[in-house]
């Protein structure tokens, strides 16, 4: 599903991000990226739905080489791919109902798609009730589930989540892997920035630590193997 | 792009009018003001335009036959006039009719010369193009029969000049008026749609094509446009009309009049109409495409 090869990324100031990567991730894996905090793991994620292009290398997203992708072809890699934000990237003039819905009308559903898979997503987290509401009335989790279900909602092969359950109380963020872990045994893959200590050691899975850039470790069924 | 989209388009580009209520008002005004100073300059100019084309227009040559040659004579001079390339009419005037005029400018008293006229016919004569008067005045005077040709020379140069300069004053003013106006307007423009550039960046991330995200911006800038300048066309449209019927009777065979409210007015509000669409579109395509490179 994801390949990259020798990816290296050099920002315009001088900060290397990424420093030599190599990684196979297969179909339907659930990986965990932990690491510190500046270690590269947000430009890791981002290179994969080509909001950064690495400096050399190449990555490849479902046999697509990303290298080889025209500006305008970049919208069709997006809609294969589910990106939860960690800023939850809500648009805040819509409702829930419509933040979700927004992610059908791009790929230009037909109404009763998108009516239908909206109510169902929006069941599956868990908010069916508050479809109506706005970004600003609802809580921290809530809005990360918003973003989840907008992810997920056109069934992407890929959902990439950047610190998902970041500020969130233990339960919620409990809630919210269980959204995760949904969908992952449909057979999504799912790529995971976190910091959660307790959820990347107690919902075991594929874990990638991120430390200057590179990847220096890579466990299957791993822990949360850094301290700090 | 399916006709639901387009539909999409149209409906969202009217929701985010709503949406963005003071920043579309903001907008809104900022069309409206500067194209009513833009259509109220233009209006002016036009008529100052005509005003010099009717200047010129009134620039003539006077030919004064020899007072000892026959009608026939300055007949024949008459038709050698009109031959000239450039002519447009050649009036013929009798000796009589030439003194009746200067009786009527200068007093009754002059009507002793009515027993022996002192004067010759004339020939008045115009050009197709009044910056020719000066060359075909010339050719004319190497004609027989022809005592004095008059045509104002130097003063009617130096008139051409001021004419000519006061233009291009006037079309300078109004291309420098537009490009302030299209500045002033697209940066209100700019301003709505940057406080926006987050909502494009989301739209773009979860796979919106440029053109998706785009055309309700185009949209929108039409609406702007269109509706910024339905008040000040009304008001130009009015306001000349009135302006018109006050003072054309006033200025009934003065050389300066009014240009005719139609066509005049729907052309003027036409380019307003025009303008404001443009820059619409012109200013929201700019402030887009700062977003668009997610």
């Amino acid at each position: 599903m994801i390949k990259m090869k020798n990816v290296y990324k050099k920002y315009s100031n001088g900060v290397v991000a990424a420093n030599g990567i190599n990684i196979d991730i297969n179909n339907g894996e659930f990986v965990y990226v932990v690491g510190p905090s500046g270690a590269g793991k947000s430009t890791f994620i981002k290179m994969m739905y080509r909001e950064e292009s690495p400096t050399s290398g190449q990555i490849f997203i479902d046999g697509t080489d990303l290298s080889s992708l025209k500006n305008k072809e970049i919208p069709y890699l997006r809609r294969q791919i589910g990106v939860v934000f960690q800023d939850f990237k809500l648009l805040p003039r819509l409702n829930v109902y419509e933040n979700v819905a927004f992610a059908l009308e791009v790929i230009e559903e037909t109404p009763t798609e998108i009516r239908k898979k909206v109510t169902d997503v929006l069941a599956l987290v868990g908010l069916s009730q508050k479809a109506r509401m706005f970004p600003n009335e609802l809580s921290g989790g809530e809005q990360q589930r918003v973003s989840i279900a907008r992810s997920i909602v056109n069934e992407p092969k890929l959902v990439i989540a950047d610190e998902p359950t970041g500020n969130l109380d233990p339960d919620t963020s409990l809630g919210i892997m269980n959204i995760f872990e949904k969908i992952n045994n449909r057979g999504t893959t799912i790529i995971m920035a976190t910091h959660n200590k307790d959820i990347v050691n107690s919902i075991r899975h594929r874990v990638l630590l991120v430390e200057g850039g590179m990847i220096t470790r890579d466990e299957y069924e791993g822990e949360y193997s850094y301290e700090g | 792009m399916k006709g639901r989209t387009l539909s999409r388009h149209f409906r969202e580009s009217f929701k985010s009018l709503g949406r963005n209520g003071w920043m579309t008002f903001a907008s809104i005004s900022a069309v409206a003001v500067t194209l009513l100073l833009v259509g109220s300059f233009i209006v002016m100019m036009m008529n100052l335009n005509k005003m010099a084309d009717n200047i010129e227009n009134d620039v003539e040559i006077k030919v004064v036959a020899d007072p000892g040659a026959s009608s026939e004579a300055v007949k024949e001079l008459q038709n050698k006039v009109k031959e000239i390339d450039g002519v447009a009419s050649v009036n013929y005037a009798t000796r009589e009719d030439e003194l009746d005029k200067i009786i009527k400018s200068y007093g009754k008293e002059l009507s002793l010369y009515k027993q022996s006229n002192p004067l010759g016919d004339a020939l008045y004569v115009k050009a197709e193009n009044p910056h020719d008067t000066a060359a075909i005045a010339k050719k004319i005077d190497t004609y027989e029969y022809t005592a004095d040709v008059v045509y104002g020379a130097g003063k009617v140069e130096k008139l051409f000049d001021v004419v000519e300069i006061s233009r291009n004053v006037g079309l300078i003013l109004i291309l420098a008026l537009l490009f302030t106006a299209m500045f002033l307007i697209s940066n209100t423009i700019r301003l709505t749609i940057i406080a926006r550039g987050r909502e494009i960046e989301i739209m773009k991330l979860v796979g919106a094509t440029n053109n998706f995200v785009r055309i309700p911006f185009i949209l929108e800038g039409v609406w702007l446009g269109i509706f910024g300048s339905i008040l000040p066309m009304a008001a130009i449209a009015i306001a000349y009309q009135q302006i018109y019927a006050y003072w054309q009777p006033k200025l009934v065979n003065e050389m300066f009049q009014l240009l005719d409210p139609i066509p005049f007015i729907i052309q003027v509000d036409g380019l307003l109409l025009f303008m404001g669409v443009f820059i619409g579109v012109w200013g929201s395509l700019m402030s887009v495409r700062k977003f668009l490179k997610v």
